[in-house]
C-alpha cells in the first residue's frame, strides 16, 4: 500500500518533543516511528538525539580509512619515486629516508582523514539529497519539524495527534 | 558591554545576516575599489616582470627570495589564527567563537591563495611551476621529497583543501537558510547547489556533528604543522641565523600572533561595513584583545630566546648577522619589528584600551606591519650577509616592482575576503541561534536554582 507524507511545525522542542513520545507510545497501524518519522530542526539540537534515541553514526569509520589509506598512498608514492633513484648514485645514503617521509605521510594521513570523512559525510547524511515530499522554509528560521510517512488509515489519527499538541501548521501531501 | 541578547528572535537573526548579502554601508565599495586599484597595481608589476625579466625585481645573488618570500610567509601566518582558532575553540565549546568563526576561517582561506600566489611569483617564469609537482615524468625525475621546499608545498595544499572543506561543511545549514530567503536569479542556483539539499533533519545534523568535529581535530595538528614545516625552509638550511632549533615554535607563535591581529581588523571592519554590532560585540572583541596579548608575550619570549641562541652559540657569523640587524641597514626595520611586535601589543594590558574600537583599529595594523616586518628580517639580512664575504651585500634595496607586488597581495586578499562576505553570510546564522538558545537554557537553570534556594 503507498504512502504518505504529513509535516507538522512546532515552534518549540518542547511541544516537538512530546508529540513524538506520544506517537511512540500509540500504536497506529501503517506508522512505524522508527523508520517513518524524521525531526527537522533550525539547530544542532541535543534534545532531539535525546528523544528520538540512539542512533549510530558511522562517519568515524570513514575517517579512520581514509587517514590510513591517505598516509600508506603517501609513504608509498613517496618511496617509489625514490625507490626509482635507484640506478642514480646516492652516494651512500639510504634509498628511502624514513625522516623526511615522516613529514609527507603525515601530511598525507591527514589529507586522506580530511577528504574521506567528507566523503563519509555525505554518503551517511545522505547528501546531496533532492527536496523531501513536504518541506518548510520555517525551519530555517525557528520552527521544529515533524515528517512522518504513513498509509492512508493511519493519517487521520496522526493529525489528530498534530492538532493535539498545538501544531502551527500541518501540510499534507496529496493523495495518489 | 553588551553582549549577544538571549532574547533576541531567530527570524531576526536570519534577517539581519541575509542583509549583509544584500546591502552593506557606502565603505564596502570604497573597500572594494582600493582593494581593486591595490590588486591592478600589483597585477601590473607582475605583467611587468613576467614580460622583462626577473632583473626588474632586483633580486640578485645572494638575495634570492626579497620581499617574494618574505611576503609569503607573511601570509601564510596570516592564515594560521582563523582555522586553528576556530578549531581549537569549537573543541573547547567556547561559544563565544559562534558569531566570529566564519569569516576568520574565510580570511585562512584566502591568506593561503594569496601566499600561494608569491611562491610562482619568485620563480619568475611561471610556465615552470609544475616542475614542482609530484608526477611521474618521461625521464623518471621527481621534485625532492626530501626538501623541506616540498614538504612546505604539500603542507600548504593539504592546510589549503582542509581548511577549504571546513568552512564549506561549517557553512552547509547557513547556505540552506539563504537558499530559503533568496528571490530567484543566479545566486539561489548557486546556494541551492552548494546547500546539497540541506533540510536539518536529525539524521543530517547527527552525522554534521561528528564530521565538524573531526575535521577540527584534524586541523590544529595540522596547521601547527604547516608552519613549522614552513620554519623548516629556514632552520634545516645551514645558512646563519636561521640554523635555530627554536624556529617551528617561533614560526608558530608569529603565525598565530598575526592571524589573531588580522582577525581585530576584520572584525572592526566587518561589525561597522555589514553593521554586525549586535552580534560582534565588545565582549567577544575583548577576549580576542586578550588572547592576541598572550600570544604576543609569548612571541616576544621566544625572539629573546632565538636572540640568546644565537649569542651565546659562538657561531661568529650568526652573531655578525643578530649584530648586523641591530645596528646596520637593517636597523631602522628591525627595531620597528620590535616596537610594533612587542612595545605596542602592551596597549592590550589596559583595560580601557582592549574595547577601543579606534585604538584596536590602529593597534592591530601596527601589529601586522610588525609581523610582517618580522619575516622581511628574517629574509634579507641571512641572505645579505652569509658566511663567505665575498658572496656580502648589505646594500640590496627591493624595486618598486618587488614592493608593488606586496602591496598588490593585500589588495588581492581585501578583493576575494570582501567579495567572500557579500556572496556568503559572514557570521553563521543557526550556530549564532545555538549560542543563544544554550544561554537562554543556561539562565532559565540558574533562576530556578534561584527560586528553588528561595
Amino acid at each position: 500500500m503507498s504512502k504518505r507524507h504529513l509535516l507538522a511545525l512546532y515552534s518549540n522542542f518542547d511541544e516537538a518533543e512530546a508529540v513524538v513520545k506520544e506517537l511512540r507510545t500509540a500504536t497506529i497501524n501503517g506508522f512505524d516511528v522508527k523508520d517513518d518519522m524524521v525531526i527537522k530542526s533550525p539547530i544542532e539540537h541535543p534534545e532531539v538525539e535525546e528523544f528520538l534515541g540512539d542512533k549510530p553514526v558511522y562517519v568515524q569509520w570513514f575517517t579512520l580509512i581514509g587517514a590510513l589509506l591517505g598516509g600508506l598512498f603517501g609513504f608509498f608514492l613517496i618511496s617509489g619515486a625514490q625507490a626509482n633513484f635507484y640506478m642514480q648514485l646516492k652516494g651512500g645514503k639510504p634509498i628511502v629516508p624514513f625522516p623526511p617521509n615522516f613529514v609527507l605521510t603525515y601530511e598525507m594521513f591527514i589529507l586522506g582523514g580530511v577528504f574521506i570523512t567528507i566523503l563519509g559525510f555525505l554518503i551517511c547524511a545522505g547528501l546531496p539529497a533532492k527536496r523531501s515530499a513536504l518541506y518548510s522554509s520555517k525551519v530555517s528560521v525557528d520552527n521544529i519539524a515533524i515528517l512522518v510517512k504513513a498509509e492512508e488509515g493511519a493519517i487521520s489519527v496522526l493529525k489528530a495527534i498534530f492538532t493535539k499538541h498545538k501544531a502551527l501548521e500541518i501540510q499534507e501531501e496529496a493523495g495518489k | 558591554m553588551k553582549d549577544i541578547r538571549e532574547d533576541i528572535a531567530w527570524a531576526k537573526i536570519n534577517q539581519d545576516v541575509l542583509k549583509s548579502l544584500e546591502a552593506p554601508r557606502k565603505l564596502y565599495w570604497v573597500i572594494l575599489f582600493f582593494a581593486l586599484l591595490a590588486f591592478g597595481f600589483g597585477l601590473g608589476c607582475e605583467v611587468y616582470q613576467y614580460q622583462t625579466g626577473m632583473g626588474v625585481a632586483n633580486l640578485n645573488n645572494p638575495q634570492v627570495w626579497g620581499l617574494y618570500i618574505a611576503t609569503f610567509i607573511f601570509w601564510i601566518g596570516m592564515s594560521h589564527s582563523g582555522t586553528l582558532l576556530s578549531a581549537i575553540l569549537h573543541l573547547m565549546h567556547a561559544d563565544w567563537r559562534k558569531p566570529i568563526y566564519r569569516f576568520a576561517e574565510a580570511m585562512t582561506t584566502f591568506s593561503l591563495m594569496t601566499a600561494g600566489l608569491f611562491v610562482m611569483v619568485h620563480i619568475g617564469r611561471l610556465w615552470m611551476f609544475y616542475y614542482a609537482l609530484p608526477y611521474p615524468n618521461d625521464r623518471g625525475i621527481w621534485p625532492n621529497f626530501q626538501s623541506p621546499l616540498l614538504w612546505d608545498a604539500m603542507a600548504i595544499f593539504t592546510y589549503l583543501s582542509s581548511s577549504v572543506l571546513f568552512l564549506f561543511v561549517g557553512m552547509i545549514p547557513d547556505l540552506a537558510i539563504v537558499r530559503d530567503n533568496m528571490h530567484a536569479g543566479w545566486r539561489k542556483k548557486l546556494y541551492t547547489l552548494l546547500a546539497l539539499g540541506w533540510e536539518g533533519t536529525d539524521r543530517q545534523w547527527r552525522n554534521f556533528r561528528v564530521t565538524y568535529l573531526t575535521i577540527a581535530c584534524f586541523l590544529i595538528p595540522l596547521a601547527v604543522s604547516v608552519h613549522s614545516i614552513v620554519a623548516s625552509d629556514f632552520a634545516m638550511s645551514q645558512q646563519p641565523g636561521w640554523h635555530v632549533t627554536s624556529f617551528p615554535p617561533y614560526f608558530v607563535a608569529g603565525a598565530l600572533y598575526s592571524g589573531c591581529a588580522a582577525i581585530i581588523t576584520l572584525f572592526i571592519m566587518l561589525r561597522y561595513v555589514f553593521k554586525f554590532e549586535e552580534y560582534m560585540t565588545l565582549p567577544i572583541l575583548k577576549k580576542i584583545v586578550r588572547l592576541t596579548f598572550a600570544i604576543a608575550m609569548i612571541w616576544t619570549y621566544l625572539n629573546a630566546v632565538e636572540f640568546a641562541s644565537v649569542w651565546y652559540s659562538h657561531d661568529a657569523v650568526s652573531k655578525d648577522v643578530l649584530i648586523q640587524k641591530m645596528t646596520g641597514n637593517y636597523a631602522p626595520f628591525w627595531w620597528g619589528m620590535i616596537f610594533c611586535g612587542s612595545v605596542v601589543p602592551l596597549v592590550f594590558a589596559f583595560k580601557r584600551f582592549q574595547t577601543n574600537i579606534p585604538v584596536l583599529f590602529a593597534t592591530s595594523l601596527l601589529l601586522n606591519l610588525g609581523m610582517w616586518l618580522e619575516r622581511w628580517m628574517i629574509v634579507a639580512p641571512t641572505f645579505s650577509h652569509g658566511y663567505y664575504p665575498w658572496t656580502w651585500d648589505h646594500d640590496q634595496w627591493p624595486s618598486m616592482v618587488q614592493w608593488g607586488m606586496v602591496f598588490g597581495s593585500f589588495g588581492w586578499f581585501t578583493l576575494l575576503f570582501l567579495i567572500f562576505c557579500k556572496v556568503f553570510p559572514s557570521v553563521s546564522m543557526y550556530e549564532v541561534k545555538e549560542m543563544v538558545y544554550h544561554r537562554t537554557l543556561h539562565l532559565k537553570k540558574s533562576e530556578a536554582a534561584e527560586e528553588g534556594a528561595h
